[in-house]
This record gives structure tokens, C-alpha cells and sequence, in this order.
């Protein structure tokens, strides 16, 4: 058996052993599957991939993940989607006019029309897996002209125990021209066991829509977590995501954006990692069309011997003309042994645009440090003062109120433990 | 007892000696000048008493109240009564001066087993310092220090001076970048403080600070030594007549910090 055959061997059990799909959506399935076990597991070899090595996830046996209720506490909000371990848990109640918010066998004709059609498995491996094992989902549709006030949740609750399991989850959200909407998505781990979550949302954003994404990661110490977000973003829509990874031993996110003319994409992220977590934040921004803008600004902060990788890539296409482009990377660097690797990755074939990245890889300011300590703070609470302020203007970014109050009462609690 | 007193103190700075034996007691009520030319080690100094790790005490000792000053952490000293108007406040984004002054504050007012304030009265304390400093509110909501005018930051100062009540406040420069004006503000908030239980080492380049703040003692800082000591009257003879007069003068190598 070559290499790629022995890791695939046991995907090929779970594959077939999953609940036979709907007509329509076996062939994707059969396709994904094969296109997966072509690609197998990347290594390190794989540009794209060269500082995260998935060994650990190809290496492991999962078994699919059980129905039942997990042990993971969360808050209850209105439009909320629960799934646990990867089989839909609860659903919203009412909704308001203009908003669906269910599981993929509520509406396999809208489905059909976009699943997997945004977010490409050619080349990735990950991406193929889910789509291979694809059961059920969060269907999220809003309709042309709406206006959602309340932020749509999406749980994903994920339980490990002894026997490692592996969650595919996989989110489609419509939105409508001229719609607006926010949606959270929230991956929360509970159990020692290892699991591994293998997510996929795609976003479409009709015209003119505003869209603001929430990704909140909180999975275990021993949790491997995979993710890629694709959006497509319609003319002069504005859309914005932002990521936040806290949790998982293993973690790769990867964040893809294609612009049409006019659109507005943001991309924001925050890291905090300690101990020995590797995090891995990909974004690719595809300007295609005049006229669009981007920013991006993810920031991190490590501890331990923490490893992040950050690589932004900006296609601007010989048509995006006028294209204004932003991207910086900031990391907080806490201890010696923490490393992080961060890479710009600009192609740009269009002449009258403007494209601006910066990376910065520090550590605590001393000064700052004194002169708050010679007011009388104490060390520990001034380095976890400062550590804060690093991440103050990602967390101002968040326009949910709860959220952020949520966030900052994390954040307040890691950067005591990181203070230490 | 001294509140403050300061023997034979050696300092330096990666391996170059700034600091090379100073003398100096400070008893409570009592303001002090120190007068130098550039790079003299003065601020050198006040850093060395608020405790700043990058420079290196290579003899001597400093007695505060009673206590090895050098053997206490930054914060402690804070907490003990020590507070520095630092000659180049620090710009610290992200973290609101409300929020670090209540947490000033509050940890010193703990530490002598006081009750800490609520944000209520520690808003109500502050008004009314704020009014003294006629420091514009808004600062308060500001990232300290961040984007603050030159004249600014020293005001925050000194209204951290007045909000925390130190025993002993060391002031570098607090006059530099001060327009007229302003002078006059910050120096009566600098003599509202004066009392019997408090001291003041005040560095400065000019007398007109020396008008407002009346000294008690003046001395001259030259190539990291007290080399003269005097009544307030020193102030007058050195603006008069410079440095060079009195034989105090840095050697090239030692002058100005750009
Ligand atoms: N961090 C440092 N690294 C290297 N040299 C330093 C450092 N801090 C101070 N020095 C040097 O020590 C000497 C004394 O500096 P200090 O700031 O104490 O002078 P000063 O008397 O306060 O001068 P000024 O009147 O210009 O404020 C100067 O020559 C300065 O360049
Ligand atoms: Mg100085």
C-alpha cells in the first residue's frame, strides 16, 4: 500500500458507511471522495502547507461522530443552530420574516444550487473530505431586501472521548441582494479525548448585501481543527469576517474572499496561543473586478512554545482596476520559545491599484511596562494589561455587543493565566 | 529619620557609568532642585529611585523611610509613596488612562488596607483634580498618553501626581514643553501638593519653573556627581553665569540625548 492508500484506507470505511444521501447530492460526495484520496493528507513539502504539518491528523484513526447531547454548556439566543457532534440538535423556534435558518433536508433544491459550488476541493485535500462526508448541515438563507437584527448562531459542539472522532461540519449561507445579516459561528470543544473537526461554511453575498461573519474557536487542548471559510462577495456588497482562535492543539483556518466590482471585504483575526498549540491562519483575497477594497489586519499573541503561521495572499486580476488593498499582521510574542511565521503573498496583474501589507513580530514594550509598574500595578497585571491592549482594537472591531463582552471576559481570564 | 536618603550611588548603563556617587538626603516637606547640563545622569537618577531595571546600581545604597529603596520592585515603591513625572511619558495604546489610573489607584489604596473606590467616587475624585489641572475631560477617556500634545502628557503628570499622593514625587522636566500658560497651571498643582509630610526632587533646566516652585535646596548634577549645593539663590547665579562658570560642565562625549 503507498502512503496515500494506508491514510485513506480508513476514511474509505467512514465513507461508506455513511447514511446513503439524497440523489442529488451522491455524485458530489463520489467526486470529493475520489478527488481525496488522489490528493491524500498535504505534507510539508505542499507550499501551501510548509509550516503546518497534519501528520498527526493522518496518522489518526477516527470513528464518525455520535448522536447525543453533549456535555458542552452554552448560552441560549434566539436564532440559534445547535449541532453536536456534527447531527443538528436544536433549531430556531419562530424566525423572522424574510430568514430561513435550518438543516440541509429543509430545502435541497436551494442546496443543490450551492453546495460545494464556492468552495473548490481540486485542491484541497480537507476541503474534499468534508464534502466527501457531508450529511447534514446549517442552512442559512436570507432573503433579497431583509434586514436581520438579531445575530443568526451556529453551534458546533463537539465532545471527545477515549475513541478520537471525527466532525465534518459544513455550513451554506445565502444571502440575498440588498439583505443584511450577521452570523456566528461557534466551535466549542468539551471531553479529554482527541476529535477532530473538519469544517467547511460557504457564503454567498448577494448584491449590495452587508454580511458580518463571527468565527469563535474554542475547541479542546487535544482537538484538531481544520476550517476553511469561502465567500463570494456580489457587487458593491460589503462583507466582514472575523476569527477568533483560541483553543485546539492543531488548528489551520483557511479564510478565501472573491470580490466582485465594488465590493468591500474584510478579514480580521486574533490568535492567543500557549503551550505547544499550533495555529495556522491562511486568507486569500481575490480582487477580480474594479473598484474593490480590502482590509485585513489579524493579530496574534503567543505564549509557551506556541507556533502561528500567517499567509496573506491578495490576487489583484488584470480587470480589478482602482483596487485598494490593506493588510497587516501583528504578533505578540510572550515568551523565547514561541514562533511565529508570517509571509505576504501579493500577485498583482492590474497596474492602477493599491496594495499595502505590513508584519511585525514583538514583545511587550518595556517602557510601557515600567511606567505602568511605577504607578504602582503590579508586574503580572501590567503584562496582562498590555497583552490586552494588543488585542483591544480586534475585539473594538466586533459589532455584537454580547459577543464582545464574552470575548473580553475570555480574553481578561487567558491573559491573567499568560501573565503568570 | 530622612524620608529619602541617597549614599555614594554608583548606576550604569549597559558597561558606562552614569551615576558616580551621589549624596543626597531628603527629608519630608522639603523640595530639592537638581540643575545640570545635558546628560549629566539626572533623569538617570530618577529613574534609578522609581526602580527602572536598565539601570544597573553598582554601589552605594538608597534608604527611603527606613527601608532598602533598591531592594524593592518598581511597583512596591509606588505603593510605598514614590511617584515619577517621567521627561518622556510613555504612549500606551489600547489601555484607557481612566482605567490605568483606577488601577493605580486602587492597588495603592489596597496595599495600605484602604477600601478601593468604586468607579463613582474615583470619577468624583477625579473631577476634581482635573479641575485644578484644567485638564480637558476627554483625556480621561483617551489610551494614555497616546497622541497627547508634549504638553499634554506632562499635565497627565502631575494629575497622576495628584489623583495618587505620593510622600515623595520626583518631577524630570515636568516644565519642558509647557507653554506659559500651562506653567502656571501645573506649578500650582505642584504647590497644592507641597506639604509637610510630602518632598519633592524637582529636575529642571530653568529658573522660570524655580519661580513658581520655590525650592528649599538646589544642586548641580555634573558627570553623574553633586558637585555644588545650595539655598534657591543657586538657581539665580547659575542662569547668570551657565554651568561652565562653576566648573561644571560634561565632557563632549557625555552631553545631550538626541
Ligand atoms: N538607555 C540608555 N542607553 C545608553 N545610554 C543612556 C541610556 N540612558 C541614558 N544614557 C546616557 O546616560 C547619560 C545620562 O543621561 P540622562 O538621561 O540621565 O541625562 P540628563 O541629565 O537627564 O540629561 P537631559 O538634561 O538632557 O535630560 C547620557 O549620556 C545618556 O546618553
Ligand atoms: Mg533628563
Amino acid at each position: 500500500m503507498t502512503a496515500v492508500a494506508e491514510q485513506t484506507g480508513a476514511w474509505m470505511e467512514l465513507f461508506t458507511n455513511q447514511l446513503p444521501a439524497p440523489a442529488w447530492l451522491q455524485p458530489l460526495r463520489d467526486a470529493a471522495f475520489a478527488r481525496f484520496v488522489e490528493l491524500g493528507f498535504p505534507n510539508t513539502h505542499n507550499e501551501e502547507w510548509r509550516f503546518t504539518n497534519v501528520a498527526p491528523i493522518a496518522r489518526t484513526t477516527f470513528a464518525a461522530g455520535r448522536q447525543g447531547v453533549p456535555e458542552t454548556k452554552f448560552a441560549k439566543g434566539p436564532v440559534q443552530l445547535v449541532f453536536a457532534n456534527g447531527h443538528l440538535l436544536t433549531r430556531p423556534e419562530s424566525l423572522p420574516a424574510g430568514l430561513h435558518v435550518g438543516g440541509f433536508a429543509d430545502d435541497p433544491a436551494a442546496i443543490a444550487q450551492h453546495l460545494g459550488k464556492h468552495a473548490s476541493f481540486a485542491e484541497n485535500a480537507f476541503v474534499a473530505l468534508n464534502t466527501a462526508m457531508i450529511e447534514d448541515g446549517a442552512l442559512v438563507r436570507v432573503a433579497s431586501g431583509a434586514v436581520i437584527a438579531e445575530p443568526i448562531e451556529i453551534f458546533y459542539l463537539t465532545t471527545g472521548s477515549a475513541q478520537p472522532i471525527a466532525v465534518h461540519p459544513r455550513a451554506l449561507i445565502v444571502v440575498g441582494a440588498d439583505a443584511h445579516c450577521t452570523v456566528v459561528e461557534r466551535y466549542q470543544g468539551a471531553g479529554d479525548g482527541v476529535y477532530f473537526n473538519n469544517a467547511v461554511t460557504e457564503i454567498i453575498a448577494g448584491d449590495r448585501s452587508v454580511v458580518d461573519h463571527y468565527k469563535i474557536q474554542q475547541e479542546t487542548a487535544n482537538a484538531f481543527h481544520i476550517s476553511t471559510l469561502q465567500v463570494s462577495i456580489g457587487r458593491s456588497a460589503t462583507f466582514a469576517s472575523h476569527s477568533i482562535s483560541l483553543g485546539g492543539a492543531l488548528v489551520r483556518n483557511d479564510a478565501n474572499a472573491t470580490l466582485s466590482a465594488g465590493s468591500d471585504a474584510a478579514l480580521n483575526g486574533l490568535y492567543i496561543v500557549n503551550g505547544t498549540q499550533h495555529v495556522d491562519n491562511h486568507t486569500m483575497i481575490d480582487h477580480t473586478m474594479p473598484h474593490g477594497t480590502s482590509h485585513e489586519i489579524y493579530k496574534g499573541i503567543l505564549d509557551g512554545k506556541a507556533h502561528a503561521v500567517f499567509n496573506g495572499k491578495i490576487i489583484v486580476r488584470k480587470d480589478a482596476q482602482k483596487t485598494d488593498s490593506k493588510q497587516t499582521n501583528k504578533n505578540l510574542v510572550l515568551s523565547d520559545d514561541a514562533v511565529v511565521d508570517t509571509k505576504p503573498e501579493l500577485q498583482i496583474f492590474a497596474d492602477d491599484v493599491r496594495c499595502t501589507h505590513g508584519a511585525t513580530i514583538g514583545q511587550l514594550d518595556a517602557e510601557a511596562l515600567f511606567y505602568l509598574q511605577s504607578r504602582g500595578i503590579g508586574k503580572r497585571e501590567a503584562r496582562s494589561l498590555l497583552t490586552y491592549a494588543f488585542a483591544q482594537d480586534v475585539v473594538d472591531r466586533i459589532k455584537v455587543q454580547s459577543l464582545r463582552d464574552s470575548l473580553e471576559r475570555i480574553l481578561f481570564e487567558k491573559f491573567h493565566e499568560h501573565a503568570e | 529619620m530622612a524620608l529619602l536618603e541617597i549614599k555614594d550611588l554608583h548606576a550604569k548603563v549597559g558597561d558606562r557609568e552614569i551615576l558616580k556617587g551621589i549624596n543626597l538626603t531628603v527629608n519630608a516637606g522639603e523640595v530639592h532642585a537638581i540643575m545640570g547640563p545635558n546628560g549629566s545622569g539626572k533623569s538617570t537618577l530618577a529613574q534609578v529611585l522609581a526602580g527602572r531595571e536598565l539601570y544597573v546600581v553598582t554601589g552605594g545604597s538608597v534608604t527611603y523611610l527606613g527601608k532598602d529603596l533598591l531592594e524593592m520592585s518598581p511597583e512596591d515603591r509606588a505603593r510605598e509613596g514614590i511617584f515619577l513625572a517621567f521627561q518622556y511619558p510613555v504612549e500606551i495604546p489600547g489601555v484607557s488612562n481612566m482605567y490605568f489610573l483606577k488601577a493605580a489607584l486602587n492597588t495603592i489604596r489596597k496595599h495600605h488596607g484602604i477600601d478601593e473606590l468604586d468607579a463613582m467616587d474615583f470619577l468624583n475624585l477625579v473631577r476634581d483634580k482635573m479641575q485644578i489641572m484644567k485638564m480637558d475631560q476627554t483625556l480621561l477617556n483617551r489610551p494614555v498618553n497616546t497622541g497627547f500634545s508634549g504638553g499634554e502628557k506632562k499635565r497627565n503628570e502631575i494629575f497622576q501626581m495628584a489623583v495618587l499622593e505620593p510622600k515623595l514625587a520626583v518631577l524630570d522636566e515636568t516644565d519642558s514643553g509647557l507653554d506659559i500658560d500651562a506653567l502656571r497651571v501645573v506649578s500650582g498643582g505642584v504647590n497644592a501638593m507641597r506639604s509637610p509630610e510630602r518632598a519633592m526632587i524637582v529636575v529642571t533646566h530653568y529658573q522660570r519653573l524655580l519661580n513658581e516652585i520655590v525650592p528649599d535646596f538646589v544642586h548641580v548634577l555634573a558627570e553623574g556627581r553633586i558637585v555644588k549645593s545650595g539655598g534657591k539663590e543657586l538657581a539665580l547665579e547659575l542662569e547668570a553665569e551657565g554651568y561652565e562658570a562653576l566648573g561644571a560642565y560634561d565632557e563632549p562625549e557625555a552631553v545631550g540625548r538626541v
